[in-house]
């Protein structure tokens, strides 16, 4: 093989997570309609407000056209060939963790997320959503000491139901998009977070999605409100057993950030990106946004985005609040067949907001990676600032890297800054690297952290291992 | 008994004819001078050694301790002990040196069969080469070659000659962008490296290195071949003359 087969040639690459765990499940009928809303809000025992919000949504979902505004491309969706509900059998209310099916445990261990009281991570208190239900919160008393909320959004609609009705769809609208107003309809848990007045949350949230059943889609809302002065940091995984057909997450998540506090929302999504000829994975079309409510409030997003046949998401910050910060950090990583369209929005409204955008892409095999994002700074936002830098890094002859920066400004005190570069690995750096004794493969990941460096370094600790083994894990093959 | 030992060498670089039957001989512990003309093929030959991928041997035999070098992959020569200090080093953004090195190291030493070192090890150890080429400790933490200065890259790659210990080091033009402290630094370190057992191959323009270091050797590239071996005086008679007798076809007096 020459050496320019050897960095174009990728190989399969092998997707640790793609068991399948075999446990019963309380499932609805496959299609969606106005019954099975109604029917998957009685299941949850749901308050009539938020029946009549599905409703709302579902009906204004049926007129709305599929976005085609981005670059991924996919055959049409059968809706009605989803499962939109479908949970592990639980016989009866859960009174401790010790109560949860242990198959559950099992398959949490294994994804390396154990639960259990002794054994689970110090410092993270963790969220586990498996298919369409919470199953487990961990660190619970400890957090509501300080009077954080941490649990299930099931279980923030029967507790908290003020909270949740005050602050639902308050960022991200029903209406925003096909797949927020499918997410609306249908959705069937996620995460809540609410931290007090003055709080900082003493340790990292996060929760763990889990799809399990086939033909399934996935539909969580995930909800965090900071409010004044506090601060949270919260993070986020995902996965998913390796099937031929394709399965839907589209998920919504929202933030609101009230004066002075700040939200750290970190991503690492692996959720399984289909073979090397492109059959199956997960389609991961997400809507995510925060609101920077309250004066000097501040959002931070992380991703990094390995896994999904199809990524579309921009999560993205509405700078509403006077000197409110908004920040975009993100890995995207597409091999094989995988298709990634992905970026952010920042829109500046307060005055003196900044924003800062870095967007790392990184194509390999016949991988196709976008970068879609937009600054938009309003009449008002005097002195507004924003910095985006986007590089993308090729690694072979037949994929593919485009950016798409739009911006939009209405005020004339308003600093736009935009940078803009691609490289391919060189075979120079291959060389050097191979020269002093480091193997290609070895040499490519080393590359490719590097170039990602100023992004991981923005994640937990815990996170950033993880998430820099899991680059390494999806090159794995990608020199020969 | 020879450790490199080069035989009729023919090698082809984009799309033409570079190297047209060389040959050379190194044994343990000698320093050999390359020098020739811009564009002679002294770079290529390095290449060849190292086993850059753009360049292909298409004829004649290079041996390494008594193995075919020409079957053998790039890193595979660098574990094996073959070292080359870039004419043009080259930057790894986001990739400290500190980590690039240790990483280098230890792949080095598992092809060896010897224990990997940890972080703290590798420190200790970097600390004491830097100090031989009198670099800042500062330049450990920052990306591999990233804004270096031309200098301050190739103290750089004397830094990893040191550290990697090889055993045939090949310089190309290691020399050129030196001050003259920097020159004399970057001598001191390398000549701290001779020993019987290690050999290196020296690629300059001037003379002015080969003061600092002596060779056993001296060659001159041309047209793909070595046309003229000597001692060392033979670097003063090139420094005086030039090239131009090449041309001409005569050697010089
Ligand atoms: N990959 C390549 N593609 C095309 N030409 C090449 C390639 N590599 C080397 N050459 C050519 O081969 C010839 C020899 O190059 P080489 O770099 O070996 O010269 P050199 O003796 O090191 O020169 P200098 O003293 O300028 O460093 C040059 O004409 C060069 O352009
Ligand atoms: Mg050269």
């Amino acid at each position: 093989m020459t050496p320019g087969e050897s960095l174009e040639h990728l190989a399969n690459r092998e997707y640790k997570w793609g068991f399948v765990t075999d446990i019963e499940t309380d499932s609805v009928p496959a299609g969606l309609s106005e019954d099975v809303i109604r029917l998957i809000s009685s299941k949850k025992q749901e308050p009539e407000w938020l029946l009549e919000w599905r409703l709302k949504a579902y009906r204004r979902w049926l007129e709305m056209p599929e976005p085609e505004w981005s670059s991924v491309r996919f055959p049409p969706i059968d809706y009605q060939a989803i499962v939109y509900y479908s949970a592990p059998k639980q016989k009866k209310k859960l009174e401790s963790l010790d109560e949860v099916d242990p198959k559950l445990l099992e398959t949490y261990e294994k994804l390396g997320i154990p639960l259990g009281e002794q054994k689970r991570l110090a410092g993270v208190a963790v969220d586990a959503v498996f298919d369409s239900v919470s199953v487990a919160t961990t660190f619970r008393e400890e957090l509501s000491k300080k009077g954080i909320l941490f649990c299930s959004f099931s279980e923030a609609v029967r507790e908290h139901p003020e909270l949740v009705r005050e602050y639902l769809g308050s960022v991200v609208p029903y209406s925003d998009n096909k797949h927020a107003a499918l997410n609306s309809a249908v959705f069937t848990d996620g995460s809540f977070v609410y931290v007090p007045k003055g709080v900082r949350c003493p340790m990292e949230l996060s929760t763990y999605f889990r799809i399990n059943a086939a033909n399934t889609g996935q539909f969580e809302r995930t909800l965090i409100i900071a409010d004044e002065g506090s601060y949270v940091s919260y993070l986020e995984g995902c996965t998913a057993p390796q099937r031929d057909e394709n399965q839907l997450h589209a998920a919504v998540v929202e933030l609101v950030a009230l004066e002075r506090a700040e939200i750290k929302y970190s991503t690492v999504q692996n959720w399984y990106p289909g073979d090397a000829e492109g059959r199956g994975g997960i389609y991961n079309f997400v809507t995510k946004r925060g609101k920077c409510a309250g004066r000097a409030s501040k959002i931070s997003w992380t991703q990094v985005e390995t896994g999904s046949a199809i990524t579309w998401k921009y999560p993205s910050c509405i700078l509403l609040g006077d000197d409110s910060i908004g920040e975009f950090y993100s890995v995207a990583l597409t091999a094989n067949r995988q298709q990634a369209d992905t970026g952010t929005k920042m829109i500046h409204i307060g005055k003196n907001t900044r924003s800062t955008i870095v967007s790392k892409g990184i194509s390999t095999g016949h991988g196709q990676n976008a970068y879609r994002g937009q600054v938009r700074v309003q009449k008002g936002a005097d002195g507004a600032r924003n910095y985006s830098q986007c590089d993308s890094l090729l690694i072979g002859d037949r994929c593919g890297a485009h950016t798409f920066p739009y911006l939009e400004v209405r005020n004339p005190t308003a600093t736009v800054e935009h940078e803009a570069t691609t490289s391919k690995i060189g075979e120079d750096q291959l060389f050097y690297c191979q020269q002093r004794g480091i193997s290609a493969e070895d040499a490519v990941s080393m590359i490719v952290n590097g170039f990602c460096k100023q992004v991981l370094k923005e994640l937990p600790m815990e996170f950033a291992v993880e998430a820099q083994k899991l680059l390494g894990v999806s090159l794995e093959g990608s020199v020969g | 008994m020879s450790l490199l030992e080069i035989e009729d060498l023919h090698a082809r670089a984009g799309g033409s004819e570079i190297l047209k039957g060389l040959s050379l001989g190194v044994r343990p512990g000698e320093v050999h001078a390359v020098m020739g003309p811009n564009g002679s093929g002294k770079s290529t030959l390095a290449n060849v050694l190292a086993g850059r991928p753009s360049v292909e041997v298409t004829s004649g035999k290079v041996l390494f301790g008594g193995r075919n070098l020409v079957e053998m992959a790039p890193e595979e020569r660098a574990r094996e002990g073959i070292f080359l200090a870039f004419q043009y080093p080259v930057e790894i953004p986001g990739v400290t040196n500190l980590y690039f090195l240790k990483a280098a190291l230890n792949a080095i030493r598992k092809h060896r069969g010897e224990a990997e070192l940890d972080a703290m090890d590798f420190l200790k150890l970097a600390r004491e080469k830097m100090k031989l080429v009198e670099m800042d400790e500062k330049m450990m933490g920052r990306a591999v070659n990233e804004g270096f200065s031309g200098g301050e890259k190739k103290r750089n790659e004397v830094l990893q000659m040191a550290i990697l210990e090889p055993r045939l080091a090949v310089l190309d033009e290691t020399d050129s962008g030196l001050d003259i402290d920097a020159l004399k630094i970057v001598s001191k370190g390398v000549n701290s490296l001779r020993s019987p057992e290690r050999s290196m191959i020296v690629i300059t323009h001037y003379q002015r290195l080969l003061d600092y270091i002596v060779p056993d050797f001296v060659h001159v590239l041309a047209g793909g071949r070595i046309v003229r071996s000597g001692g060392k005086e033979l670097a003063s008679e090139l420094e005086e003359q030039g090239y131009a007798w090449i041309e001409k076809g005569a050697a010089p007096r």
